[in-house]
């Protein structure tokens, strides 16, 4: 499906930003509107040149340089509770990162510090260079930053379509009157039009496409899973934060799913997963984050986490 | 600093200190305009005084009225909009029985139980009053509340129970049409027409002095501060003593949690059904012997203020609602020194939407139903 | 991919949607005519009854439109609908009203101006309230938005009746920024309690005068008066024409409302009422949303209340109770929240059979039957029934048929919420956008998909 995407060194050219957006279902047919975006927020050099580079996982964690997200002190209490206690950790650029721990670790609330949906009670979050602490969750979406749900959350009384029509950046239609006007709505058509084929691309792609006309509502748990994730593609992001993407999806969907994002991360996306089972990161990311009672309990690739006394006593503790 | 920071500064800013600056100008304001106003004159330490009685025990019959809705509200995860027409159900349940007692040899059956409809009987002509027939106004309130409490159980029945796990919303909207069915039912049956239901001269007085004058406390009155200072203490050991009243917190608190512990949720709902309702009932017979009159719109109209009563007290919260009750009882009436005396309802529905924008958990919140 | 098939396609649904919504029409109308026919009304009476089931028709499915745009989409629980009725046809009285005299103290006039400037003043104002409410409303729970909008539409009412805004003396000239305002005004207001008497020309007048068809209609109706109705037909001809004026601003409604649903915009503002995390996560700004689409909401509810209202010769406050609100949301649960055909046949049958529907079974029975004197309460209806004699009862149901409706309204309410909360088209799909969906280009498959869920498609 994908192509193009192979130069192995970060030479410089003009023509970068636009070969780094590469989607999934790489076609001629980008629309202009989508790539400006994106070369847009591609602000530093760095990350341009390292989102070129994973092609081979298996050096994984190389010192690339860029981090596209960073996350410093980060802290939130609930009610004299400390949830989330000075986390701190970088995602660096075209990786696959595992966030783990036990339950209540503080994985999710991290996720919704990181993009908005709770406000920390201190520290910085940075996303491609800029801070976004803060910001509310749809600026942050719209900085490239998008992110699922832990349990798929589906516009359920809105089909498949509508679910990844909405998602999109920059539509015109989105204004009132745009949409209500004579004139303007022929433009409101055009785009949509264009925003129609890219929407059956990623269907396809996921393989949901003969989903199209269903409620969302009537989907299986695996198959919302795939929507939220074709949703999230969508709006055009850099980085894609998936929040236990493999909850409750039965071993077959789950492979798939996984193949998705291999081929996704290959084609230059970055990616922070939240997951509960160990396995599937360790055999899967190529660094891992570990989160114990609030705190960052360890960080590292896979085999230095399989090694670490802290993390199996933290699971064996929190386990049994 | 960077920008995000202060921005989020700036949006909790926004959020919390403008509301405190805002309270307090507002505060310091009405202070200063009922000061100058008792220095020169212009406000009578007795009117004054007057209007702080009357808003109390408006506050009281909210309040008492409010436990009810507070309860359902919590347990059941519903705003039921029928509640304030379980409030003239019970009016003219108790209101029929007082005058079937009283009126009884003088007067047709049929016109003392729809409560002298079109003008067949009146109140104040068999003479219902705490004093001049005690047990007519006994029986008026037990009936009151038991019918109250039966029409309560009734609806639940065949009305809310079968779609108990839909959504809050659905309930709400199911919960209007019963009220719109419940309160023109009544208008059918009892008449549109607003009837006097008490001997209004010869209800017991006397003038407390004020300073400058006098307050009238009436025997009704102080009948309603006995009953409901009597209801209240009630709930209060129900909910403190009994296990079942334990049970009703921990629903309040968590519904799944208290199912997964083993408490009978049915049995709790219906508890909560016939303590609301019983002393929605009475609040009503209470409400309208106080007022002496009685229409089919009563509860209707006094059903927003006991939602802003039961809000201001925090959902959930019984003694939230009492506390409510008489803060927007004393606002609706004690306002009219400040502003238009139309706007002493607009008062009280301004002092609830300030709290449910920004402090939607209650000002007396903490915790719930205890 | 043809245009041409597109656009089939789309007239396909069109047509649908017109052939539902002339059946549902039609039957109302021929049960009205034949009910008329069999109980033997006058030509005269028929037309009378059908200007007002028109009418009603009218109002009640514009405001179920406009109502579904906050609710059926939205998902903002607005029972405030009446307020914002009562702004609009309040301004658009303070506005138009001419100016009293001076001197003429007991009187409330105007500001004189044309009633065109007049609508326009009323929608506007309703749309800035909206706006009022919406800004620090919008991040409430449902449940309390509801009681927050409905202690607005009290409040409202309580300003219409308070003695403190029944009247306003306007000063000589009035020092704008740039100008001076020399107003011709002198005593406005609100009336109090006694309301407004809407002394400025009549709508329907004003119209046909705009549009130069003021002579050709009086032509018209002097028409029939020498061949149909030889007593008086203007009333009756004025009323159908308005009726008439009333469904074309339905469709303007419904016009406005189907393009706002079919874009971008209802999309987003369809996930909001879904799930408005989800879409904030999606980069959606919803807080702009919601509020764009409350105070459009707010401003048409202005609207059909200056509709409603404005060619009634009065207003006073009691007009602008709660109850009202309730009447569209039930009109809207009845069509189904979310669907802009389903909300306007909602109202079509919220007016036909439950608003009007009693009362004209009422004036029916009424021109058929010589009835006696109603008994004047319950008490003497239901005593004669011991004996066996149920016609008191039935004179004193038939007298107290304008209550009984409200009990037969809340009775259908519950009925509609435990066996179908989703109305009458309230599930099925109207997909918010702008263009088909199907897969471009690929005629198989979305052949193949329309047929593979037209099991459910209702």
């Amino acid at each position: 499906m994908s192509e193009s995407d192979d130069t192995t060194d970060g030479s410089t050219s003009t023509e970068e930003p636009i070969e780094n957006d590469s989607k999934p279902v790489e076609t001629d047919s980008e629309t202009a509107e989508g790539d400006s975006t994106a070369a847009d927020e591609d602000g530093s050099p760095d990350t341009t040149a390292s989102e070129r580079t994973p092609d081979t996982p298996e050096d994984a964690g190389v010192p690339t340089g860029s981090t596209p997200l960073e996350v410093e002190g980060l802290r939130r209490t609930f009610g004299g509770i400390v949830a989330v206690d000075d986390v701190s950790f970088d995602v660096e650029a075209g990786t696959l990162t595992g966030l783990i721990g036990p339950n209540g670790a503080g994985k999710s609330t991290t996720f919704n510090l990181i993009t908005g949906m709770l406000e920390p009670d201190a520290g910085t979050v940075r996303f491609n260079g800029e801070e976004i602490t803060g910001l509310q969750p749809h600026e942050i979406a719209n900085q490239g930053l998008a992110r699922t749900f832990q349990i798929a959350r589906e516009l359920e009384e809105m089909t498949v379509l509508e679910n990844m029509m909405l998602a999109p950046k920059g539509q015109v239609g989105e204004s009132l009157w745009r949409s209500v006007m004579p004139i303007t709505r022929d433009e409101v058509r055009e785009q949509e039009t264009e925003q129609l084929e890219r929407v059956w691309e990623v269907l396809d792609f996921f393989e949901i496409d003969h989903l199209a006309d269903e409620y969302a509502g009537n989907l299986s748990g695996g198959q919302r899973k795939l929507l939220e994730m074709a949703r999230a593609l969508l709006t055009d992001p850099d980085m894609l934060l998936l929040d236990e993407p493999f909850a409750g999806v039965n071993p077959s969907l789950e492979k798939r799913l996984l193949e998705h994002i291999h081929e996704l991360r290959e084609q230059g996306y970055t990616f922070l997963i939240v997951e509960h089972d160990m396995d599937l990161i360790m055999n899967n990311c190529e660094r891992v984050i570990v989160m114990h009672q609030g705190r960052v309990l360890k960080d590292g690739t896979p085999a230095e986490i399989k090694e670490s006394e802290e993390v199996i006593e933290a699971y064996l503790g929190g386990e049994v | 600093m960077s920008i995000s920071e202060t921005y989020v500064r700036y949006r909790r800013t926004l959020g919390e200190e403008p509301l405190a600056i805002g309270v307090v100008l507002v505060a310091l304001w009405m202070a200063w305009a009922l000061v100058s106003g008792l220095w020169t004159g212009g406000i009578r330490v007795s009117s004054l005084a007057s209007l702080v009685w009357d808003g109390l025990l408006r506050g009281l019959i909210i309040g008492l009225a409010g436990i009810g809705l507070s309860m359902t509200y919590s347990i059941l995860n519903f705003a039921n909009f029928a509640h304030g027409d379980y409030l003239t159900s019970g009016a003219f349940a108790g209101m029929a029985t007082s005058y079937l007692i009283a009126g009884i040899g003088e007067n047709s059956v049929g016109a003392l139980l729809l409560v002298g409809a079109g003008g067949s009987v009146f109140g104040g002509a068999i003479g219902i009053g705490v004093t001049t027939s005690p047990i007519a106004v006994v029986l008026g309130a037990v009936v009151a509340g038991v019918s109250t409490i039966a029409l309560a159980l009734l609806i639940d029945r065949f009305v809310y129970r079968p779609i108990r796990d839909e959504s809050g919303i659905a309930l709400l909207i199911t919960s209007i049409g019963v009220a719109f069915a419940l309160r023109y039912l009544i208008q059918f049956v009892f008449g549109a027409g607003v009837r006097g239901t008490t001997a209004a001269g010869s209800v017991p007085r006397i003038d407390v002095p004020a300073l400058d004058g006098t307050f009238r406390v009436t025997a009704h009155d102080a009948s309603l501060i006995v009953v409901a200072g009597g209801l209240m203490l009630g709930v209060h050991l129900l909910l403190q003593r009994t296990k079942l009243g334990k049970a009703m917190r921990a629903m309040s608190d968590n519904e799944d949690l208290a199912r997964i512990t083993g408490i009978p949720t049915e049995r709790v709902i219906r508890t909560t059904w016939i303590v609301g309702a019983g002393l929605t009932g009475v609040a009503g017979y209470m409400f309208v012997l106080w007022k002496g009159t009685l229409g089919f719109n009563d509860g209707w109209l006094l059903l927003l203020l006991v939602f802003a009563a039961v809000i201001l007290g925090g959902i959930g919260s019984i003694y939230g609602a009492i506390g409510g009750g008489i803060v927007i009882g004393l606002t609706a009436s004690v306002s009219v020194i400040w502003i238009p005396s139309e706007f002493g309802r607009a008062a009280a529905f301004m002092v609830m939407i300030v709290i449910l924008l920004f402090k939607p958990e209650g000002i007396f919140s903490g915790r719930t139903t205890a | 991919m043809s245009a041409d098939d597109l656009r089939g396609r789309f007239s396909g649904l069109f047509e649908r949607d017109v052939t539902l919504a002339l059946a549902v029409l039609g039957t109302i109308y021929l049960a009205y005519v034949l009910a008329g026919v069999a109980f033997g009304y006058g030509l005269r009476g028929q037309l009378n009854s059908i200007a007002n089931l028109t009418f009603y028709i009218g109002v009640f499915g514009m405001l179920a439109l406009a109502l579904n745009l906050h609710w059926g989409y939205t998902g903002l629980f607005n029972i405030g609908v009446v307020g914002f009725m009562g702004i609009g046809v309040y301004v658009t009285a303070l506005v138009s009203k001419p100016p009293v005299a001076q001197g003429g103290a007991a009187q409330v006039g105007g500001f004189g101006l044309p009633l065109g400037v007049g609508i326009v003043a009323g929608v506007v104002v309703a749309g800035l309230f909206g706006l009022l409410v919406a800004l620090p409303a919008l991040r409430l729970r449902a449940d309390y938005l509801a009681i927050v909008t409905v202690a607005f539409s009290e409040i409202i009412r309580f300003t219409m009746m308070s003695r403190t805004f029944q009247t306003f003396t306007v000063p000589d000239t009035i020092d704008l920024w740039l100008f001076t305002v020399d107003p011709t005004a002198d005593t406005v207001g609100l009336g109090g309690g006694g309301g407004l008497i809407l002394n400025y020309p009549d709508p329907l007048e004003a119209l046909l005068r705009t549009l130069f068809l003021w002579e050709p209609y009086m032509g018209f109706v002097g028409f029939v008066q020498r061949t149909l109705i030889p007593n008086n037909p203007k009333p009756v001809i004025d009323g159908l024409v308005y009726g008439i004026l009333l469904f074309v601003c339905v469709g303007l409604f419904y016009l406005l409302l189907s393009r706002t649903g079919k874009s971008p915009f209802g999309r987003v503002l369809k996930a909001i009422r879904e799930d408005e995390d989800v879409a904030n996560a999606l980069g959606k700004d919803t807080d702009r949303f919601k509020l764009t689409a409350f105070v459009l909401g707010s401003a048409l509810m202005g609207l059909g209340g200056i509709l409603w209202y404005s060619s009634r010769g009065s207003i006073t406050p009691p007009s602008f109770r709660p109850n009202i609100t309730f009447f569209v949301w039930i009109a809207l649960i009845i069509g189904g929240a979310g669907s802009n055909t389903g909300s306007f046949l909602g109202g079509a049958i919220f007016a036909g059979v439950l608003y009007e529907g009693p009362r004209y079974v009422k004036n029916l029975v009424e021109t058929a039957f010589e009835l006696g004197d109603a008994p004047g309460n319950f008490g003497e209806a239901v005593a004669p029934m011991a004996s066996f004699d149920p016609v008191p009862f039935v004179l004193y149901t038939l007298d107290s048929v304008s209550q009984l409706r409200l009990v037969i309204m809340g009775v259908v309410l519950i009925w509609l919420m435990h066996n179908r909360p989703e109305g009458l088209l309230g599930h099925r799909k109207e997909t918010a956008s702008s263009i088909d969906l199907s897969r471009p280009g690929g005629e198989d498959a979305s052949n193949a998909a329309a047929a593979a869920d037209g099991g459910e498609n209702r």
